[in-house]
């Protein structure tokens, strides 16, 4: 894996053209002959990723073949489901809108959550806005400790780290929204004898940004290899409406508007790129860093921040053990 | 040097206790908690809990650093100098202020 080859910014480049056909062609195979399904059910965010394997899928299965579900909650922008509407109208494929707040309710997913962020701001309460946020990590060498923002319905903004019981009472909380969406989207795919498609980029697949049994959960993953800024690269080609292209990576799980960068990658994506493509392929820093625009301190810290959460996606990533191999399957 | 010995063991014991999980492997006071694999970020969370409720300090976010933090070593150097360290400015105003004045 390792190369000292001189390292441009074009260096994520990619022949668009044959990555679609190549990924359209590992789709048909996977949908139509591997599993025997008749299609393929995509749960669209509005978001680039999910676009983008949307039409894929499309274009690999036929529009008559898919399904884009859009599953909107009480902390969802509205934006996510007019995008999304944007990518079914676009390709001609059907959709279905499913609303997950009553089971989210049901499941005291909300107030779950909030009494976990009590613990670290007591006057939470109706009408707060919330999102959960880590330091900048590239330009100090601290750890990737979380605080949680809160909006009081006033406007005021208030900003507490939190401890370990809030904070991992916040995150399996918020879960419940992931693991709700595989339900709905299982449901789907039950129904028609679809497959599930499974939407992170590379950066989330290696760095275990989604929640295991959630938005981890798939069948198939046709872009789980491409850099993010090669999904982009890959949405221009296919025609992936341009305010798709240009909206900000967004988790769109908090309800207060939340980028990637602040919740998980602490860095600009696009330097995130060039940060793992450069550790996957063994370049020093100090070649790395003036090429993605950092310095090699930055680089060297990116290089510590993506090998810590490599070793904490590993058990996001495994399939079930078993403690022997069971013979005829 | 007591005090360091002190805490030597009661961090080691609270590592021991919940990321060793009966596990026959040791570990220096000089490795790294993350280097070596011992604790990851929720990890370095709850140290930070139990070093701020066991020692009646408050782990300031500008001190959550690995020359702090990443190992039995850096751990009781860092909470010597806390806790020899001179009360904060706004604290001792409190101090001052917050009696029956």
């Amino acid at each position: 894996m390792n190369s000292c080859a001189a390292i441009s910014p074009d260096v994520l480049h990619i022949d668009a053209v044959r990555e679609t056909e190549r990924i359209v062609a590992a789709i048909r195979d996977v949908v139509f002959n591997q599993f025997r399904r008749k299609g393929a059910v995509i749960g669209v965010s509005g978001g680039i990723d999910s676009s983008v394997v949307a039409f894929l899928c499309a274009r690999a299965l036929g529009n008559e073949h898919v399904l884009v579900l859009f599953t909107p909650e009480a902390d969802s922008s509205p934006d996510s489901l007019r995008l999304g509407r944007m990518v079914a109208e676009s390709l001609g494929v059907r959709s279905a809108v499913e609303d997950i707040s009553p089971i989210l309710r049901a499941a005291r997913c909300y107030e779950r959550r909030d009494e976990s962020i009590r613990m670290a701001v007591p006057e939470y309460g109706e009408g707060y806005k919330c999102k959960i946020v880590l330091p900048n990590l590239v330009d100090a060498n601290r750890y990737a400790i979380f605080s949680i923002v809160v909006q009081s319905p006033d406007g005021e903004v208030k900003k507490v780290r939190l401890g370990p019981t809030a904070y991992l009472g916040i995150v399996a909380a918020t879960n419940f929204k992931q693991r709700t969406r595989k339900m709905i989207e299982y449901y789907y795919a039950d129904l028609y004898q679809y497959a599930v498609a499974g939407t992170p980029n590379r950066l989330e697949y290696d760095q275990g940004f989604f929640v295991k049994g959630g938005d981890g959960a798939a069948d198939f993953k046709p872009i789980a290899h491409l850099y993010k800024s090669q999904v982009y690269e890959l949405a221009a080609y296919l025609g992936v409406p341009e305010e798709i292209r240009r909206r900000p990576s967004t988790t769109d799980t908090y309800s207060l508007e939340q980028s990637q960068e602040e919740f998980y990658f602490s860095m600009p994506l696009a330097k995130m790129d060039l940060c793992l493509y450069g550790k996957n392929h063994g370049i020093p820093p100090e070649e790395l860093a003036p090429v993605a625009g950092l310095d090699e301190k930055q680089v060297q810290r990116a290089y510590a921040m993506i090998e810590s959460k490599r070793n904490v996606a590993r058990y996001l990533r495994a399939a079930p053990v078993l403690v022997e191999e069971i013979a005829g399957i | 040097m007591a005090m360091s010995n002190n805490v030597l063991q009661e961090v080691r014991q609270f590592i021991v206790s919940n990321y060793l999980y009966g596990q026959e492997r040791t570990f220096n006071d000089d490795d790294s908690f993350m280097g070596e694999g011992i604790i990851d970020s929720t990890g370095v969370l709850q140290l930070v809990a139990f070093l701020e409720e066991s020692y009646g300090i408050t782990v300031e976010d500008e001190e959550l650093t690995p020359e702090n933090l990443d190992s039995l070593n850096n751990v009781a150097g860092y909470l010597a100098r806390k806790m020899s360290a001179p009360p904060r400015v706004e604290m001792l105003e409190q101090s001052v202020t917050g009696g029956n004045l």
